[in-house]
């Protein structure tokens, strides 16, 4: 049985304003007035980039590049191509010798752990850099990879601010598009570089389009899994999407505090961020 | 009888009651100047909104005592207004409150009656909750506050429309949720359909005031309107910016539209007792 098409079509002036307004809000009260992103060549960074630049000015805009001996060309290229047309400043700095320090360590690394390694080097340098450029490491993780947890825990998913956070794949497609990514970022599948060949979806083993459609039936609609199924998607594909979902939810937490005083943090010690701001 | 009212729409600091006051004290005086005659300000303007643990530290008491409240009720001698705050009262309990201000005088205090619990919502935690709705008198007739989640609910208006309030003041911070195709996002959409609802099926002013900003990752999208008593769009301030807008309105609309459309005269107020002593009755019983 097929689904019915799910629309996740957003308004792109709206969805602009809000997160340009979000970016430029939550950078400033901290008492920045600059960004620093890890651009990878791909979608997700290219445009938590051009929405940075939306919100500070190109000036106001670092953007890293950090490849991997096996990054591909094409990521650099591609990466170099939003860097010239935002005008932004950008930086450079191969990771290969401080990945390569840790994971020749180890001959039986496995490929999980090596891409873990050089994500959190990433995030070293971004946070590094941040710290050097007096900017704040604008994050560029999709709802899809968050509610599925295809993410370094305190690698790629380390960030100050995340504008992407609460926007499917799809949508950040469509937005990137509006916004004027190169076309080839937005039509290339999505990866996340780790290994030759890496393709998110061929190791997802689903595409983005369909898994988008269930997320928003479960996570915004909140049907029953029971409720997809009779809404025409295959009961295989609900069981693994709802299983990653749950068994990735550590990521999306701050650790775990025993919990011994009257008042710990996380229960009921409750400040946002924006104390006093 | 003509109101010029302006609408507060300011984004505001969180827990930093000092400089929120600032900036009301400097909104005041500019919607003076625009010959306002009447300033409105969304929920909470003078705490900001989601507090949480900070409530008991921005708590103030609505007196000529409060270092917060008497440059405001000076500043109520040139105008009348609405300002959000956290009230503490004698026992200790803190509310989400609206005071209206006028001649130098607390005229009225409302504390929010529904406090939203779900979803994003948090208030039932930090907050007590208020056990009345009442009309009150000012200079340009009989009004009514509400607070967001208040308004949310059909009864409190009605119970204000029943009590004799002609205008009704809603005051918001709104986290805008919701976003699809359309430029307007679903919880702005809702809001602007059950104001417009509400003027119609009163046949009074509807005036909602709604704050803008961000506060973490909640955006506050604004839109404060101001609905006729023919459920007419009088005027509308835009998404997710800082605005102060001055309108007239015309209060004689009033005896146009209930002389034409007489739901308030028709209105059968025994039968809707009746009717919920029946019905809460029966549920007392089961």
């Amino acid at each position: 049985m097929e689904h019915k098409k799910i629309d996740l079509t957003i308004n792109i002036d709206t969805a602009r304003q809000i997160l340009t307004g979000f970016i430029h809000s939550e950078i400033t009260r901290a008492g920045f007035s600059r960004a620093v992103v890890n651009l990878s060549g791909g979608l997700d960074s290219s445009l938590s980039c051009y929405l940075a630049v939306e919100a500070l000015g190109a000036e106001n805009v670092l953007a890293l590049c950090l490849p991997y001996k096996s990054s591909t060309p094409e990521a650099s290229e591609h990466a170099k191509m939003v860097i010239e047309a935002l005008g932004v400043q950008s930086l450079t700095i191969p990771i290969t010798d401080m990945a390569d320090a840790l994971i020749n360590r180890f001959p039986d690394m496995n490929r999980v752990r090596q891409g873990n390694i050089m994500a959190r080097v990433r995030m070293i340098v971004l946070y590094d850099q941040s710290e050097a450029f007096r900017g704040l490491a604008v994050g560029t993780g999709n709802k899809t990879e968050i509610l599925l947890g295809y993410t370094t825990l305190y690698g790629d998913a380390a960030s100050a601010i995340n504008p992407l956070g609460d926007l499917y794949k799809t949508q950040v497609r469509q937005l990137g598009k509006a916004i004027g990514i190169p076309q080839v970022i937005i039509d290339k599948p999505p990866t996340a570089d780790l290994w030759l060949g890496q393709t998110d979806e061929g190791e997802l083993g689903f595409t983005y389009d369909e898994v988008d459609q269930l997320l928003y039936l479960l996570v915004d609609q909140r049907y029953r899994p029971e409720d997809c199924v009779e809404a025409g998607f295959t009961e295989n594909f609900v069981r693994t999407v709802m299983e990653r979902v749950k068994r990735n939810q550590f990521k999306r937490i701050m650790p775990l505090i025993a919990k011994l005083t009257n008042r710990t943090v996380g229960y009921d010690f409750l400040y946002l961020r924006d104390w006093g701001t | 009888m003509k109101l010029n009212l302006a609408l507060a729409q300011i984004n505001t600091h969180l827990g930093d009651v000092t400089t929120n006051l600032e900036k009301h004290l400097e909104l005041i005086q500019r919607a003076q100047a625009a010959g306002a005659e009447l300033i409105v300000f969304p929920e909470l303007s003078l705490t900001g909104y989601c507090l949480q643990d900070l409530v008991p530290n921005v708590a103030h008491h609505a007196s000529e005592d409060d270092p917060v409240f008497r440059p405001l009720l000076e500043a109520s001698q040139q105008i009348d207004m609405v300002v959000g705050f956290v009230d503490e009262d004698h026992r200790h309990r803190f509310y989400i409150a609206a005071a209206y201000l006028s001649k130098g005088k607390v005229v009225h205090i409302h504390h929010k009656a529904y406090l939203p619990t779900y979803g994003l919502f948090d208030e039932g935690r930090f907050f007590a909750w208020g056990d009345e709705v009442r009309a009150f008198d000012t200079r340009f007739g009989q009004v009514g506050i509400l607070i967001c989640e208040d308004f949310w609910h059909a009864s409190p208006p009605y119970l204000l429309w029943l009590d004799g309030a002609d205008l009704f003041l809603f005051t918001s911070a709104s986290p805008g949720r919701g976003l699809g195709k359309q430029p307007a996002l679903e919880s702005a959409r809702w809001v602007e359909d059950i104001n417009r609802a509400y003027a119609s099926l009163f046949t009074s002013f509807v005036v909602h005031s709604n704050r803008v900003g961000f506060e973490d990752g909640l955006n506050f999208w604004g839109g404060s309107t101001i609905y006729d008593p023919n459920g007419e769009l009088v005027s509308k301030c835009p998404y997710h910016e800082e605005t102060l807008l001055v309108s007239e309105i015309d209060l004689n609309q009033l005896h146009r539209t209930r002389a034409r459309l007489p739901l308030l005269r028709d209105e059968r107020t025994a039968l809707t007792r009746d009717e919920l002593d029946r019905i809460l009755g029966c549920n007392q019983r089961k």
